[in-house]
């Protein structure tokens, strides 16, 4: 960068950028001058005073306008009287800050000294107990005694339910407001608040229902003692007897790294996952997550998994089997019979692969396709005109427009929401919304159309013209559309036209502009990749085949159904067999998110019964019709993928898995910075390119005809974040906001 | 501008008019052109000056002559009288029942009234009056023939130093509001008077709320701003309408609003209730405020002359501080520095409270020394009792004990003595004032007013109060100074705000000069002053008559005795209420 201040910290030279404050900078340089309300994503306040530091400026002659130099050169510094915020304090050319001298060790001493007058010793039952900031700067640099009265304490009451989501103990509470300043300023939902002052102000939470958020969660991770915590965790494990294990989140098309924490539990004898925290990933999701992502994950232990291989029996009851008869029993209804497969958009990126190649390459005739089968539509072109291989969303501000069509943002990719928010409010890009309702992202709308229910298509083909002409001075064009209220047709002609404004106004293939779907799950395009392009089967078959496609309406009609499920789903009930897969937390595998990026999770729990990977199932079967497939493992997978599927070219684990630096530092030793977010050990994937980037295609508008409005598809419900399906019903915490969002959904 | 030497305000309301007073003006004028003088005297119509039960009304300034029932044949004695002669026609003065204020008594000679010259002599809700006081002379002045630069130096010449206490030059504080380049700029005026006692601000706003405007329109000009917000406390009821009239009354004569005085320069102004806070008077916190936020400060730089209110370049100056500029303007700054001292120009109001004999509101030049506020302002100490020490500055100020009395009231005179200008509260206390119990007390109201934003007020100016109360207790123990002392140093040192800043100012001051009785508290276990219930016992001498009263009186039942015979107190019982002290006759209870 060219606008570098230089300055002293401790004598050691720092060069960072101009605005920096001094605790980032230091942090630069390894020296973690301690803090409890500044966290490097929030906006400064200087409340706690932890990160007092003595800081000076070089000495300015007023009748020279010079820098008053000694004998050797050295520029004298003039100290400021009083000791500075190093959180609110920007830095500036020749300054000189001091971080160890007895004053500023004295008043960090001091503060803690204050700060744990009141504070609990229940360290022992914290949740937060062992990555507490409180903990840990107490240790570094608290007094070992108090010198006030014991008596004094200050009580105060605990476990406050702030929701039904996050507990509040208001006692652990040291009023730093990082809670409130994350739901202000980066969620935009303004539900907590401070309630009286002085000694008695303490959290409150305002909103009817309480703490009304989707990113609740996250005030956890950052809240530098055990104040928050989730109704999930609190109480449940140490942080210290807990695996982490890098993993993506399946829920939507934003990819969040995370990390599950695990646990082995001696009372049920087996693993299960205590808690997933959000894993660093400034590409994807920063350091935070929504609370589906966070708290759906109880469905990987759930009491109704399937454990058995189950077969129809003469009877026509389901009973358990061997994989051996269950996979023969497949491998003879499949050989040389019309075979129509289903994969859902939540399976990862290998078993999809082989599935395809299962049907280009081994079964005589069939067709195979992805569900939902709308998405299907237009991942091609969402694929082709898909933001350039270096989006950055950071660099979205000031003369880029976003423009969201047809698609709640905040409910079908809750990050993005984050994200592309602060693009518009923080650095000021524009945002364009055109949609048949109101959705959250409309409070920073500079432009708002509406349109009737259905007619996003329309709309998109008849404003391409004028679009085009208007965004041809926008410095990038972020495009975000989702299929609401869309046949596959519709979504396709809505798809296209938005292309052609992405063409017809010069943003096709360009770094930070292009296509951003708002795909249902978080392999849609992965698996939509991975698959050949068969001609869709009608009719009844002979054989279907379903592969994780939960309670899908669009599954094919035949006489021989084969399953690969979690659960007991009404398809698997009514299936002829039904084989149980491994969640996506017992194995590894690739996802492909919504904005094109190849990342791998990793295996966190062992697999529960018999259950196995859907791509070995994939593979078993495959060699009983006769294949000679001998894949031991996914990354023997992805490699012989990647070297066929032309997107996917260069790809292996090895690049996948590789982490650089990332700024702001998370994760380390010193928890208070950035909370307690997962550094990123597990990859931060790589995006392929966007066939438009690429030299030799042809970027060319296509005319495009709306078709007539689908009546069918204007039954779809909207998508909502905790709308109801197999996986979110069986969360222990969230089961409430499933059947409030349903309640809702039915009645509108 | 035509100069007359005299204007005849006739009150021109129903009752008077009923009673004619169009013809006593036509009378007037006709008079006046008969005896020559209509160049020199100019009738003027006004709505109200008294209640008009004695109507027709007129007032002639600047004499501040108010006549009352005269006819119209009285009309050329009264001309040839008081225009032609000079003489006040005694007949139709209005003899008025003197109400005596009792919070701004008139001026003693050692005293300079510059802020409230206007209070109590001109009505507050007519903007006529005020002008008839060369009101908005100064903004006439200013805008015709002064730049903004031109005002700036001006008031940078006066030495005029921000009266809300930390006494920024306010000349320096427009020309850094000036200097930024971010548009739209506001100007605010900070009426949050909270520290107790203090009502110096309150009277400006009730008794000459036009001067306020004026400054603040002047001070506007001065650094480029079109808005401004005077935030005034919800307490002050009475002054949020008198400014709420003066802004209507200002507007009605074009001088708020749209192109000023014909001089283009446009500012309209508005008024902001406070909710009660007192760290609002803190100038981020009463920023926050305005926006509607949590009252709460924040962290400067960057000041708000950089980054203010909503992030705009503002400027904030107190009620005392925007009623000096229309005088500085229209007197010239070499008047105004020419008061006070060589680094504390012009005159400071003061509330005067305590043990004096002569409480109120006074208004001195900078440089007097304590001694002549105390004895020769405020007429001595009551009853003859010896002065122990003057706490000045607010809450955040600081106690001074005697030997300081002959220092003179300047900002630098009083940060080496160890407190601070304040806002203006200035309370004389006598030999029977407990400093520790005042030290207490005023850790008790800033622990109750610390936002709570920061930890050392937050927690530190508790523990503090939790000492302090635990010495006047009488469980003060070995070790309790120097930890107030420690905590004094760190508070000071780390706290984010003024407030913070600020608080152990009470406690640092009352150690640094009367620390013997901290030490009485707690190794004596004596409160000196015999203040601290917790370290006082009441006794009963021989001078008992034995007749029951206070027996009859204690809500305790803590005295016993028998008729005729010498009481006793069972000290075990009695809560030191003090009740039998006040009903004794032959002054037999005492203090021990």
């Amino acid at each position: 960068m060219a606008d570098l201040i230089n300055l002293t910290i401790d004598g050691i030279p720092v060069a960072v950028p101009r605005g920096m404050v001094i605790v980032d900078a230091a942090k630069k340089i390894d020296n973690d001058i301690p803090v409890f309300c500044y966290h490097p994503k929030l906006k400064p306040v200087g409340m706690c005073r932890m990160c007092l530091v003595d800081v000076g400026t070089p000495k300015i002659d007023p009748a020279t306008k010079q820098v008053v130099r000694t004998e050797d050169g050295k520029p004298v510094i003039a100290w400021m009287p009083k000791l500075q915020t190093a959180c609110t304090t920007p830095v500036s050319e020749g300054m000189a800050v001091r971080t160890n001298t007895k004053q500023v060790l004295d008043a960090r001493n001091n503060v803690l000294e204050f700060l744990l007058t009141s504070h609990p010793l229940d360290c022992p039952i914290c949740d937060k107990g062992g990555e507490c900031p409180l903990q840990n700067l107490t240790l570094a640099h608290g007094p070992g005694l108090s010198r006030f009265e014991y008596e004094a304490k200050q009580h105060n009451a605990k476990h406050v339910p702030l929701g039904d989501l996050i507990f509040l103990d208001r006692e652990r509470c040291i009023q730093c407001s990082r809670c409130i300043r994350f739901q202000d300023d980066v969620a935009d939902d303004h539900v907590l608040q401070f309630h009286d002052r002085g000694r008695h102000m303490e959290i409150v939470t305002f909103s009817d229902p309480p703490f009304d958020s989707y990113f609740g969660g996250n005030t956890t991770d950052i809240c530098p003692v055990g104040a928050l915590t989730t109704a999930d965790f609190r109480f449940k494990a140490r942080p210290w007897e807990l695996d982490s294990t890098p993993s993506v989140c399946t829920h939507c098309p934003v990819g969040c790294n995370i990390s599950l924490n695990t646990r082995l539990e001696t009372r049920t004898g087996g693993h299960e996952i205590k808690r997933v925290m959000p894993r660093q990933n400034e590409q994807v999701n920063e350091i935070w997550t929504c609370d589906k992502g966070r708290f759906v994950h109880h469905f990987t232990r759930a009491e109704d998994r399937l454990t058995h291989p189950l077969v129809r029996d003469a009877r026509g009851k389901l009973v358990e089997s061997t994989w051996e008869a269950a996979l023969q029993l497949v491998a003879d209804k499949a050989r040389g019979a019309r075979v129509s497969g289903v994969i859902g958009d939540r399976i990862a990126n290998e078993d999809a692969h082989l599935f395809g190649s299962l049907f280009s390459d081994v079964l005589k005739d069939g067709a195979v396709a992805m569900s939902p089968a709308i998405p299907a539509a237009y991942a091609d072109i969402a694929r082709a005109y898909g933001v350039g291989k270096d989006t950055d969303f950071k660099q979205l501000g000031k003369g880029d427009t976003i423009l969201v069509v047809n698609g709640d943002l905040e409910e079908s990719a809750p990050v993005w929401f984050l994200r592309l928010r602060q693009a518009v409010v923080d650095r000021g890009a524009k945002l364009v919304i055109a949609h048949d309702r109101s959705s959250k992202m409309h409070r920073y709308a500079s432009r708002i159309v509406t349109y009737e229910l259905g007619m996003a298509a329309h709309w998109a083909s008849e404003q391409t013209t004028e679009l085009s002409a208007e965004l041809k001075s926008a410095r990038n064009v972020l495009i975000v559309f989702g299929d609401e209220k869309l046949s596959a047709e519709g979504a396709r002609s809505l798809a296209r036209s938005l292309a052609n404004i992405l063409i017809e106004s010069g943003h096709a293939g360009k770094a930070n502009s292009g296509l951003l779907p708002l795909y249902p799950h978080a392999n849609t395009q992965g698996v939509f990749d991975m698959l050949p392009a068969t001609t869709v089967t009608t009719g009844k078959v002979d054989v279907a085949w379903l592969v994780g496609v939960g309670n899908a309406a669009d599954v094919p009609q035949a006489d021989f159904t084969v399953v690969q499920e979690l659960f007991l789903t009404d398809i698997a009930n009514n299936a002829d067999v039904v084989l149980p897969a491994l969640s996506f937390a017992e194995r590894d595998g690739s996802f492909t998110s919504g904005d094109r990026r190849v990342q791998r999770f990793y295996r966190a729990l062992p697999g529960l019964g018999q259950g196995k990977p859907d791509w070995w199932i994939i593979q078993e079967v495959a060699k009983r019709l006769g294949a000679t497939w001998q894949y031991h493992g996914t990354s023997e997978v992805f490699a012989q993928m990647a070297q066929h599927n032309p997107y996917y070219a260069g790809l292996s684990y090895e690049t996948l898995s590789q982490a650089e630096p990332q700024w702001p530092p998370v994760g380390r030793a010193d928890l208070y910075y950035g909370g307690t977010a997962y550094d990123n050990s597990g990859g931060i994937g790589s995006r392929y390119a966007a066939p438009a980037e690429q030299s030799g295609f042809n970027s060319s508008l296509e005319p495009v005809v709306a078709p007539p409005v689908d009546m069918e598809a204007l039954q779809h419900l909207p998508h909502t974040l905790y709308q109801d399906g197999e996986l979110i019903r069986r969360s222990k915490v969230l089961s409430g906001h499933v059947r409030a969002q349903r309640k809702e959904a039915e009645t509108a | 501008m035509k100069y007359y030497r005299t204007h005849i305000l006739i009150c021109v309301d129903p009752e008077c008019l009923g009673k004619g007073a169009h013809d006593i003006e036509d009378a007037l004028q006709d008079e006046l052109v008969a005896q020559g003088l209509i160049d020199e005297v100019q009738v003027l119509e006004t709505p109200r000056i008294g209640d008009c039960s004695h109507g027709p009304e007129m007032m002639v300034y600047p004499d501040g002559v108010h006549y009352v029932g005269m006819s119209v044949d009285d009309i050329p004695f009264l001309v040839e009288e008081h225009f032609l002669k000079g003489r006040v026609a005694k007949k139709f003065l209005l003899t008025k029942v003197e109400v005596k204020d009792e919070e701004l008594g008139a001026p003693t000679s050692k005293e300079v009234r510059v802020v409230l010259r206007n209070c109590g002599k001109i009505d507050p809700e007519n903007i006529e009056d005020y002008i008839a006081e060369d009101g908005y002379e100064a903004l006439a002045k200013v805008l015709a023939s002064y730049t903004p630069e031109k005002v700036i130096d001006e008031m940078l010449a006066s030495g005029l130093r921000g009266r809300g206490g930390a006494g920024f030059p306010a000349g320096r504080k427009w020309q850094f509001c000036r200097a930024s380049k971010a548009t739209p700029k506001f100007v605010i005026c900070n009426a949050d008077e909270g520290d107790p006692g203090a009502f110096m601000n309150r009277r400006v706003l009730e008794g000459d709320p036009h001067a306020v405007v004026e400054g603040m329109i002047i001070a506007a000009y001065a650094i480029g701003s079109s808005r401004g917000y005077i935030y005034c406390r919800a307490e002050y009821p009475l002054a949020v309408r008198t400014l709420n009239i003066a802004i209507q009354q200002a507007r009605a004569l074009g001088l708020l609003g749209e192109d000023i005085l014909g001089s283009g320069f446009s500012f309209d102004l508005e008024v902001r209730i406070g909710a009660g806070a007192f760290v609002c008077g803190e100038e981020t916190a009463l920023m926050a405020s305005i926006e509607g936020k949590r009252g709460e400060p924040r962290p400067r730089p960057p000041f708000p002359a950089v980054s203010g209110l909503w992030a705009k370049p503002s400027n904030v100056n107190n009620v005392e501080t925007y009623a000096n500029v229309p005088q500085i303007m229209l007197r010239g700054a070499q008047w105004y520095a020419s008061m006070g001292t060589e680094k504390s120009k012009g005159t400071k109001t003061f509330a005067l409270a305590g043990d004096v004999n002569h409480t109120g509101l006074i208004e001195v030049p900078l440089g007097i020394n304590m001694r002549e506020v105390v004895y020769d302002i405020a007429q001595g100490i009551k009853d003859g009792k010896k002065l122990k020490a003057v706490q000045i500055g607010g809450p955040m100020g600081g106690c001074l004990p005697e030997e300081y009395l002959d220092r003179p009231i300047d900002y630098e005179s009083l940060a080496a003595a160890g407190t601070i200008m304040g806002s203006g509260g200035l309370v004389v206390m006598d030999e029977d004032t407990c400093m520790v119990d005042i030290a207490r007390f005023f850790m008790e109201f800033i622990q109750d007013e610390s936002c709570g934003k920061c930890t050392p007020c937050r927690v530190g100016t508790r523990r503090m109060l939790e000492i302090l109360q635990r010495i006047c207790k009488g469980d003060g123990k070995d070790g309790d100074i120097e930890t107030l002392e420690m905590l004094c140093r760190q508070i000071k040192s780390t706290s984010l705000c003024g407030l913070g800043q600020g608080a152990p100012n009470p406690v640092e001051s009352t150690l640094k000069h009367f620390r013997k009785e901290y030490e009485a508290h707690i190794y004596e276990k004596r409160c000196p002053a015999k203040v601290c219930k917790g370290l006082i016992r009441f006794d009963i001498i021989d001078a008992c008559t034995g007749c029951t009263v206070c027996a009859r009186n204690c809500p305790v039942g803590a005295i016993t005795g028998e008729r005729r015979k010498l009481h006793v107190i069972d000290a075990n019982t009695c809560i030191r209420c003090g009740i039998c002290m006040q009903v004794c006759n032959f002054n037999a209870i005492v203090i021990n």
